[in-house]
């Protein structure tokens, strides 16, 4: 078994959290159904999402360095990172030259992706998620089991427990309105005595330098208004050329990702405030191995709306966390074999490669396509399991040979029809666990067309 | 000896004979007789969903040449129709007659509405039947429009279901939701690939269902098996059963 099949199984067995977590996740797809309904050219808008992406990364070297060169005049400072260390490191060293050492985060896949809070900690700086789904999944000392919902996993009493330990709320408590309220006070706080903010960027416009940033709760203005210090981090693939280009993503990021028709902030910054610093860590981190992929340089399009997980039968029924991944799903399936094809091999395989994903998403990337060219990668670079491979030259070796085809397949039916049930239901037979097998008719389809010709 | 070839997918001719026998008679009674090239075997699907791609590329290959002579090639199969018109070259390079006989591989109710020009199937099947949309024939060959894009409404199975006497559609929650089989998937990820399906299944059984169909036994044989073990009292019949036994 797959380490996600293994987790997924486990998950699974709990049916009425399956269902719950099933049921919260297809709320949100049924919100974005309604919001992508209201407007008529949705399709046209996707086509055209997906084309500007794709221009961007066909040219993107050239956009970064026009980014770079334009933030700078804004006044803000650029930092370029090959990887997720150098990433932390230029992080620390803003932080550390500053004699800086609380961190105000708001969300921000990328540093998930870094594993930024732990380094940062084990340095000396106290980091404090803002997000409220983030800040619970960090008061639990868990990940985000989702991209744009990170603490979707948990229930609303488990969130009333942690807050009960970690906020003083009072014991029992889990009315959402009442919990939100503790938070909102206990961040405060934070944000008030943080040195530092430290944003992700959704969109970087090349022909201003400017960076937007997307968010539900006012977190990120106040992380990056409140502090002297904002850090922005953001991967190479968040660049769009211009800033009349912006509306179109915006129009679909939302609603793609909660059915709203725009998030609440859309939050444009232009260098830095006055007296303030602006940082922009450019990084990279794999990105540049994926656009040299001509297979999979699309998956850089994803604009992160979470649209592929919410709709995923797969992933509503076995949570983020069973793709033991950063960014789980299906992009997160098709992202991380690039980022380590060994430790993710078998994610492209949690798919029962239904296509809603690619339906789903507003840039267009082929999600389910670029899952099953993942597997015959995998394959062919010797990462899927041996039996698996040689069950697969077997079969073509029969199918490329009829007689034996016919053969074989009269001694499964006879097989099928005469052996004792408690010898077709072994264990080892993962169908019928719970399930029967199919027919086994006395002749085959070919052997009565023909006779019916007699 | 005519011009279209008929394709049957393995485990249609092995377990589900009565099928490929209704989709011969259905279109015989179109006044389109099929041919059944018996050098046929299976389209690789499993091999290239497996990621074995070697091992599915022969099997590409002998499809082209078993069915390159037809002007058209019918399956009773959303799946294996998708397998070869979209995904066939990912395995072999671009050629003439690769083009060729992808692009004249239809699935057996998208050739009655496109190529034969029938809207309507004379007959009666006077049950409550929950039409299931298997993903390959909705999202890779569009014989629906997916509840996910914002297009026309469109639906050729239903279409021709609906011009039977008698029939009635259950109400679905969920219009079209993958049943989790997905071939492999149904074996590596038994859990999740069994939760899908027993949830599409409650929903087929909420909405009255005496019958469960679809253009993909493969689908309906995991529902089916399903329903067996927990004794739910539904039928399976693929859309060319449905539509050749009704005119009958």
């Amino acid at each position: 078994m797959t380490p996600h099949a293994k987790r997924a199984a486990a998950y699974v067995a709990n049916t009425a959290r399956m269902h719950w977590h099933d049921k919260a996740l297809w709320h949100v797809r049924e919100k974005r159904d309604r919001a992508a309904a209201t407007v008529p050219e949705w399709e046209a808008l996707r086509t055209q999402a997906a084309a500007l992406k794709a221009h961007t990364l066909s040219r993107l070297g050239e956009y970064l360095e026009a980014f770079e060169a334009n933030a700078r005049k804004l006044g803000a400072e650029v930092h370029w990172a090959v990887d997720a260390e150098e990433h932390n490191r230029v992080v620390l060293g803003i932080l550390k030259e500053r004699g800086l050492s609380r961190l105000v985060k708001s969300k921000s896949m990328l540093t998930e992706e870094c594993h930024l809070n732990g380094f940062l900690e084990k340095h000396g700086v106290d980091v404090i998620d803002s997000d409220l789904g983030e800040r619970i999944v960090q008061l639990a000392r868990e990940t985000p089991s989702h991209i744009v919902l990170p603490a979707i996993h948990k229930k609303k009493e488990e969130i009333g427990e942690l807050f009960f330990q970690h906020l003083k709320t009072d014991k029992g408590a889990s009315d959402p309105k009442y919990l939100t309220e503790a938070a909102r006070g206990h961040l405060r706080e934070r944000f008030l005595a943080a040195d530092a903010g430290l944003t992700g960027v959704n969109f970087a416009i090349a022909e201003t330098g400017g960076i937007v940033v997307c968010t539900n709760e006012g977190n990120a203005d106040l992380g990056a208004s409140l502090p002297r210090v904002h850090i922005a981090s953001l991967g190479v693939e968040k660049l769009i050329p211009k800033a009349e280009d912006l509306p179109v993503f915006l129009r679909l990021l939302a609603r793609s990702a909660t059915g709203q028709p725009v998030t609440s902030y859309t939050s444009h910054f232009h260098g830095p405030r006055p007296g303030g610093e602006l940082h922009l860590v450019i990084v990279d981190n794999g990105r540049s191995a994926l656009l040299a992929s001509a297979t999979h340089r699309r998956a850089l399009s994803c604009i992160r709306c979470g649209a592929c997980m919410n709709t995923c039968p797969v992933f509503r029924r076995s949570g983020g966390h069973s793709y033991g991944a950063t960014v789980p799903g299906p992009i997160g399936s098709v992202l991380s074999p690039s980022a380590d094809a060994k430790r993710y091999a078998g994610l492209p395989f949690a798919s029962s490669l239904c296509g809603s994903c690619t339906d789903v998403c507003p840039v267009k990337i082929d999600l389910h396509h670029q899952l099953l060219v993942w597997r015959q990668e995998l394959g062919e670079a010797g990462l899927t399991p041996l039996s698996k491979r040689l069950a697969a030259r077997l079969g073509s070796f029969v199918l490329q040979r009829p007689w034996l085809y016919r053969l074989v397949g009269w001694l499964g039916r006879a097989a099928l029809r005469r052996l004792p049930r408690a010898l077709l239901y072994l264990p080892l037979n993962a169908w019928g666990r719970q399930r029967e097998l199919p027919p086994a008719p006395a002749r085959s389809f070919r052997a009565r067309f023909k006779k019916a010709l007699r | 000896m005519t011009d279209v070839g008929l394709f049957i997918p393995c485990y249609v001719d092995q377990c589900y004979p009565e099928v490929g026998l209704a989709a011969v008679r259905l279109l015989e009674r179109l006044n389109c007789p099929v041919d059944f090239p018996e050098a046929q075997t299976c389209c690789g699907q499993p091999m290239g969903n497996s990621g074995s791609a070697e091992a599915a590329r022969p099997l590409a290959e002998r499809y082209l040449s078993i069915f390159e002579r037809y002007r058209y090639v019918v399956c009773p199969s959303g799946s294996c129709t998708a397998m070869v018109r979209h995904h066939y070259r990912d395995l072999l390079p671009s050629s003439p007659l690769l083009e060729a006989v992808t692009q004249k591989t239809y699935e057996l109710c998208e050739f009655i509405v496109d190529v034969l020009g029938v809207a309507r199937i004379p007959g009666a099947f006077p049950r409550t039947v929950a039409l299931h949309q298997s993903c390959h024939a909705l999202r890779e060959l569009r014989l629906a429009s997916s509840s996910e894009r914002v297009v026309p409404h469109v639906d050729k199975v239903r279409g021709l279901l609906a011009s039977l006497d008698g029939i009635r559609f259950a109400p679905l929650a969920l219009k079209d939701e993958c049943c989790g089989f997905g071939g492999i998937f149904s074996v590596e990820e038994e859990a999740v690939s069994c939760a899908m399906g027993k949830d599409r299944l409650s929903d087929f059984v909420h909405g009255a269902a005496d019958v469960v169909t679809g253009v993909d036994m493969s689908c309906l044989m995991h529902l089916q098996g399903l329903a067996a073990r927990a004794k739910t009292p539904v039928r399976f019949l693929h859309v060319a059963e449905i539509l050749a036994g009704a005119a009958a």
